[in-house]
């Protein structure tokens, strides 16, 4: 650890805060339907999309058929995505002559990119052509993380909303997201990151003869328009098997700022664009100060872990290693790893620039923690936000509980309906995380699977697992995943973490619309302070770590201690 | 349900074009024109103008006068079509019995201290930087095996050395390539090893 470290963090995850502010008031504008400086070039676009849908933009929807729109948008996305990927040898742009996907694989790469996840079970480099990466995976990069954002936008008319019907109409919002927030940012910073050198080229490789005269053939593929809206719509799916730790995806200290920044950006943009909607500024920061403290503390101990943890394999050598350099790259170090790491794990993005399943025990363990809390820290975009505010839900429900109310958040009265949506929503990550894990870890044909042995074995089942239900997407890699029992079941864990986490928020969302908006009297409990930001870290790791720390002693925490006793 | 599908159709058909198609294109378009170096793989040429690799890109040196990367677990090493992390956990057995050997490997010619970088492989198994410290321990084998002193040999690896950007993002690091193909300008052509 250095004062360098430190720095870069704290500057790293400060940088994303001041951006995300002034990012989160244009974001609400575009919510809310109000004028932007880029009316005059796409207004056009946008009316044409409606008639072509075939779409009254004015008339709101509930939440049955705000729901139906989600599902229906995801369905056909997912059908579209399976089909690329199964005919690709039949589509244009695939200079490499690449076969179609298997029909297992092709089932988990769709779901994996429809529910924003992006784990990737294929070796991108040697499976996808460039057409399957364009017009399939970019895309769905783009929808999957507008439909987050549009789901957010309806749970924010909820709060501002007075005995009403309509959540607003999906199709409006995912269309305005796209054209107003997500292409023009992409397209801009896609070419800064072509100008700092990621490669964009339809070209499928490039030999060359090396120094010593071998031939090596480097993979390209036009890589910064995909790598830009992977961090910044929280996808995470790499153009390249290694992701972001590959040169061409991440080339140097400014392309991982930029990186970083993006894949935390728009989710808490998306709280602040919440306060504005709902009128509740000061509570949302609330809610952002909940976010940036935890993902910070996770920052930070995955770096302590990273620099302070001794290395058996080291000390048996006589390596003098004071960093754990197994699979991180020399430009980027244990600090820029470590705030990638947290913040990748806290976003659902699930890009990485170092290997996570070579990572310290705790190291690792904390990413994998991270994942488990709910995929709120800041979480995916749009997806962080409703999933935070579930969790305030149940703080205050907690606390209503304690002094004997009946609870209230922003002026919605909380009652047995919601909560019982809101339980409904929180439970489905253990459900799918621990069960699957315990199927998987008696079953020879998931055991197959495994790189490395013990406990480090049951973290890769378990992070797996984690990383599909949170819809993450990154890895303990030594996991083998493409085999039909991991490329299937991690395909319904994924569909299980978004689409039954959806409609049970949506359902909250449709409840609280119709209710009044009450004024807060002296016995609310106020949500915009130190006191209620303390009580929602503490709901949020009290329901993390009772739901998955009996699991965790036996992976990465019995890990840390073998590695001490190893060490010794 | 049906109401939903027509929408869900020609969005999907719509976006497919505008960001599957235009957006890549238009940007592939952009960066072409305004930035070939890097929109084609920052790609390296000899004088000949011959292609001998990326500068982003780590490649294999074995050749006692040239400065050696990391070890690779892509591929059979440094394949740049098959990026790649060794994902071995820290208690390992393969990962431990790999570190031992090649650090005994490294401390048969005497240089001293075994640099972490130097027996651990990257996430991408395609790290083009090593340290300064793994690229110092090299130097003076590679004076020896070019015949000249070792302060030309640290002139030429000077050139291709970075600090962290501003001060502090990142790591100092030295980049294999670049720092080779300095030293063969400066100081000749090695030879290729014997195969």
């Amino acid at each position: 650890m250095d004062w360098r470290g430190w720095a870069e963090i704290v500057s790293t995850i400060g940088l994303t805060l001041a951006l995300s502010w002034p990012f989160g008031a244009y974001l609400a504008r575009v919510w809310t339907g109000e004028r932007t400086w880029l009316d005059p070039v796409l207004k056009p676009f946008e009316a044409f999309a409606y008639t072509a849908f075939g779409v009254d933009r004015a008339k709101g929807q509930g939440w049955v058929a705000y729901a139906g729109s989600v599902m229906a948008f995801s369905a056909v996305g997912f059908a579209f995505l399976y089909g690329i990927l199964r005919l690709q040898n039949l589509l244009p742009l695939n200079p490499q002559g690449f076969d179609g996907l298997s029909p297992h694989l092709a089932f988990n790469t769709a779901a994996s990119f429809v529910t924003n996840t992006n784990w990737q079970s294929y070796v991108p480099e040697t499976t996808l052509s460039t057409f399957a990466q364009m017009a399939g995976l970019t895309v769905q990069n783009f929808v999957s993380a507008a439909a987050g954002l549009a789901i957010a936008a309806a749970v924010a008319r909820a709060f501002a909303a007075d005995k009403a019907e309509s959540l607003g109409n999906f199709w409006v919002d995912v269309t305005r997201i796209v054209l107003y927030v997500l292409l023009p940012v992409s397209l801009v910073f896609a070419i800064v990151l072509v100008a700092l050198g990621v490669p964009q080229s339809l070209a499928a490789n490039t030999t060359a003869t090396t120094v010593e005269g071998a031939q090596q053939t480097l993979a390209l593929f036009p890589v910064a328009s995909q790598e830009i809206i992977k961090q910044f719509g929280t996808n995470g799916g790499g153009v390249f098997n290694a992701n972001s730790s590959h040169p061409f995806e991440n080339p140097n200290a400014w392309t991982n700022l930029v990186q970083i920044v993006a894949m935390n950006v728009l989710s808490l943009a998306a709280v602040f664009a919440f306060g504005r909607v709902v009128l509740a500024r000061k509570e949302a920061r609330a809610l952002v100060a909940v976010m940036v403290i935890l993902v910070g503390a996770a920052a930070a101990g995955i770096y302590a872990a990273e620099t302070m943890t001794p290395q058996p394999a080291m000390i048996a050598a006589g390596v003098d290693a004071p960093v754990s350099m197994e699979g991180k790259e020399v430009r980027f170090g244990a600090a820029s790893t470590a705030s990638w790491a947290a913040a990748t794990t806290g976003a659902s993005d699930g890009g990485v620039n170092g290997m996570h399943g070579s990572f310290t025990p705790l190291g690792g363990g904390i990413a994998m923690f991270m994942i488990q809390l709910g995929e709120i820290l800041p979480g995916g975009v749009g997806s962080g936000l409703y999933g935070m505010v579930v969790m305030a839900l149940l703080a205050v429900f907690v606390a209503g509980l304690m002094v004997g109310r009946t609870p209230e958040y922003l002026g919605k009265k909380v009652e047995a309906r919601e909560i019982k949506f809101a339980m409904l929503a929180v439970l489905i990550l253990p459900l799918a995380i621990l069960g699957f894990s315990a199927m998987a870890a008696v079953l020879p044909v998931a055991l197959a699977g495994l790189l490395n042995k013990g406990p480090h074995g049951l973290s890769e089942i378990m992070y797996a697992y984690s990383s599909a239900a949170g819809n993450n997407g990154s890895a303990f890699a030594g996991l083998t995943a493409n085999a039909p029992w991991w490329n299937t079941t991690l395909g319904i864990a994924m569909l299980l973490g978004r689409f039954a986490y959806i409609v049970p928020v949506l359902a909250i969302a449709g409840a609280l619309a119709a209710k009044p908006k009450l004024a807060p009297t002296t016995g609310t409990l106020p949500s915009d302070g130190p006191l209620f930001v303390g009580l929602l870290i503490g709901i949020i790791l009290i329901l993390g770590g009772l739901q998955f720390f009996p699991a965790l002693a036996l992976g990465p925490i019995v890990e840390h201690f073998q590695v001490l006793a190893a060490a010794r | 349900m049906l109401s939903h599908l027509r929408p869900a159709i020609v969005s999907m058909v719509l976006f497919t074009g505008l960001l599957g198609l235009g957006y890549p294109l238009a940007v592939t378009a952009v960066g072409q024109a305004a930035f070939p170096a890097q929109a084609n793989g920052s790609l390296v040429k000899d004088k000949a103008g011959k292609v001998v690799g990326s500068a982003l890109i780590g490649q294999p040196f074995a050749g006692a006068a040239y400065l050696h990367p990391r070890p690779s677990a892509a591929g059979e090493g440094y394949d740049a079509a098959a990026s790649s992390g060794s994902n071995y956990g820290p208690l390992n057995e393969d990962y431990i019995a790999r570190v031992k050997t090649d650090a005994d490997a490294l401390r048969a010619d005497g240089a001293g201290a075994v640099p972490v970088d130097a027996v651990t492989a990257s996430g991408s198994g395609l790290d083009p930087h090593i340290s300064p410290a793994f690229a110092e321990r090299q130097v003076q084998r590679i004076a020896v095996a070019r015949g000249v002193a070792p302060a030309k040999v640290r002139a030429a690896i000077a050139t291709a050395t970075e600090g962290p950007t501003l001060g502090f993002l990142g790591q100092p690091r030295v980049n294999v390539l670049k720092a080779n193909l300095a030293l063969d300008a400066a100081l000749g052509r090695a030879q290729p090893p014997a195969a």
